[in-house]
């Protein structure tokens, strides 16, 4: 007699009458292929965990986001918001798509420049730009937002040093309706410090101020709350002109669209919750369409939008470590990747599928990562059928921000792969090794030997 | 172990304990294994049966044998033997 596949035996309690909050049958149906390409296979090739980027998402999405403004309003321009993901390759993807950059570190503005984008295309953002980092900046007529009094001093002395009028924009923070308010960055509209500051700018006459420009949060949920940004900037804009007969060539709406993760605590699904890049458009370009500028007065609009842009195309594969019952019952396996690597598992209930068949049947369970600490939860509650040792995983929409703010800590960083327009695999970072992190420390001498 | 004496099993994997009022489901072979049960076999020839059935092995099987039986413990569809229950 042949055998029967085996399946681990499951049993689960039935809720009825009570919405089942955290699954469904899309969310479990297993993930086998990313563009065409076998996960398994992948993994065989490139080792597990491996993060995944499909060059198509990225580029489908971004002709979204450019559709959506360029039919409401005459002037976009996207800035590639680099800390979301500064892998070159992706950034280049975004550079062939015709985006600026958007750097806020000396870091981050020497990969752009490597990355072959010309210095006016680059927007210097962020509180610590250092002196050496201002010159090179001013040297090569990148847009610099200045983000405090500090900083605006000493772009005044070396434009007086250098002989060269350095092009700058501000930094604005402003009530939007949307708590918290990001009033740390940059000068407040409210109590007249952004006033103050284009007027030490004007006044300076050493300084050409170009732009004006807020970030007013992330993951935002309510196109509504741009209206109102789009609104104050446009005012100070209407105000320099009347004030000093000076038109602003741009204004700078930021990022912050949300994008269709699911934020932890929401009961709707990030797919159903988060407004389209239309809603976000049709707010802003209204609000400025209607503020009061002649048509060849009106100003560049530019976006600096990550997280929306970049999520969907990123994926993490995984394998299971193990399974295990937590002492109430719950069904407990263990990743073979955590919050080291997938640090937006702090914000999001990222979308988790198995990447093989199974039965239709699930089992609630807590999805852990391999690290010895208690916070290296991936998932809190998750519905997956019973998966086992080495069974694969697809984690879905993490493109943003774990490239850039995953940690060294305990495991190595993980290969990351991109797959391009034809369904073919390129490998653009390499898994790190213990050389890759050991070929950085040094040893003194005196303890280079010990006996036990 | 022993499964409850009035819990109902459905061929399709519907469980329900009418002292409780509690419904539950399981998969195929979480259907076999309480089927079983109830017929009062022991715990060898559950896993034997599971075995000649299954393409598995016993160190698999005795694993997810044991934190299934556990469940149905915790979920109140089976008691312990009478020398179990005393500890
Ligand atoms: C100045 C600035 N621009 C753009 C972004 C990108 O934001 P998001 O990924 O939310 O679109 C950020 C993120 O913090 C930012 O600080």
């Amino acid at each position: 007699m042949k055998k029967m596949q085996y399946e681990r035996p499951v049993i689960q309690r039935l809720n009825t009458g009570i919405m089942n909050k955290f699954g469904t049958r899309t969310e479990y149906a297993p993930v086998t292929h990313i563009d065409g390409n076998s996960v398994k296979e992948l993994i065989g090739k490139y080792g597990s965990p491996l993060f995944v980027i499909s060059e198509k998402t990225i580029r489908n999405t971004y002709r979204e986001a450019n559709r959506a403004f360029n039919t409401r309003y005459p002037k976009v321009q996207f800035a590639w918001s680099y800390k979301t993901n500064y892998l070159s390759a992706v950034c280049n993807v975004f550079h062939q798509e015709g985006s600026w950059a958007e750097v806020v570190s000396g870091f981050e503005y020497e990969k752009a420049i490597r990355n072959g984008v010309p210095g006016n295309k680059i927007i210097f953002n962020g509180p610590d730009k250092t002196e050496a980092e201002l010159r090179t900046a001013i040297e090569n007529g990148s847009p610099i937002h200045i983000d405090h009094l500090d900083e605006l001093y000493l772009i005044k002395e070396l434009s007086g040093e250098m002989k060269k009028r350095p092009r700058v924009a501000i930094r604005v923070n402003m009530d939007t309706g949307i708590y918290p308010m990001w009033d740390r960055f940059g000068f407040n509209y409210e109590n007249g410090q952004a006033w103050d500051a284009i007027n030490k700018i004007m006044l300076s006459n050493t300084m050409d101020l170009i732009g004006l420009h807020c970030h007013i949060g992330t993951f935002m949920l309510a196109p509504s709350a741009y209206g109102v940004a789009a609104a104050k900037l446009c005012d100070l804009a209407m105000g320099i002109k009347k004030k000093y007969n000076k038109n602003i060539q741009y204004l700078d709406l930021g990022g912050g669209f949300a994008s269709k993760n699911t934020l932890k605590g929401s009961y709707l699904q990030g797919a159903d919750a988060s407004p389209g890049f239309d809603q976000f458009a049709e707010a802003i370009s209204t609000a400025v369409l209607n503020a009061g500028f002649t048509e060849d007065e009106l100003p560049l609009l530019i976006l600096e939008t990550g997280r929306a842009m970049v999520d969907e195309a990123g994926y993490l594969l995984g394998t299971v470590v193990s399974n295990k019952r937590l002492s109430d019952g719950r069904r407990a396996t263990i990743m073979d990747f955590g919050v080291n690597i997938l640090f937006t598992s702090f914000w999001y209930d990222h979308k988790i599928s198995p990447a093989q068949e199974f039965s239709q049947y699930t089992e609630d369970a807590v999805l852990y990562g391999p690290l010895c600490m208690n916070i290296d939860v991936v998932r809190e509650h998750v519905t997956l059928p019973p998966m086992k040792r080495d069974d694969h995983v697809v984690v879905h929409t993490v493109g943003a921000y774990n490239m850039t703010q995953w940690m060294q800590f305990i495991a190595l960083r993980p290969a990351i792969v991109m797959i391009d327009l034809d369904d073919k695999v390129h490998q653009i970072r390499k898994r790190e090794t213990v050389d890759s992190i050991v070929n950085e420390e040094l040893m003194p001498g005196y303890l280079k030997t010990f006996k036990l | 172990m022993k499964i409850k004496r009035n819990i109902a099993l459905s061929d399709s994997g519907f469980v329900f304990n009418p002292s409780t009022g509690d419904s539950f489901s399981t998969n195929p072979i979480g259907i076999e294994i309480i089927k079983l049960l109830k017929e009062g076999k022991n715990e060898d020839e559950v896993k034997k049966h599971l075995i000649k059935t299954y393409m598995t092995d016993e160190v698999t099987l005795e694993k997810d044998y044991y934190d299934f039986v556990n469940m149905l413990l915790k979920l109140q569809l089976a008691e312990g033997d009478e020398s179990e229950a005393k500890n």
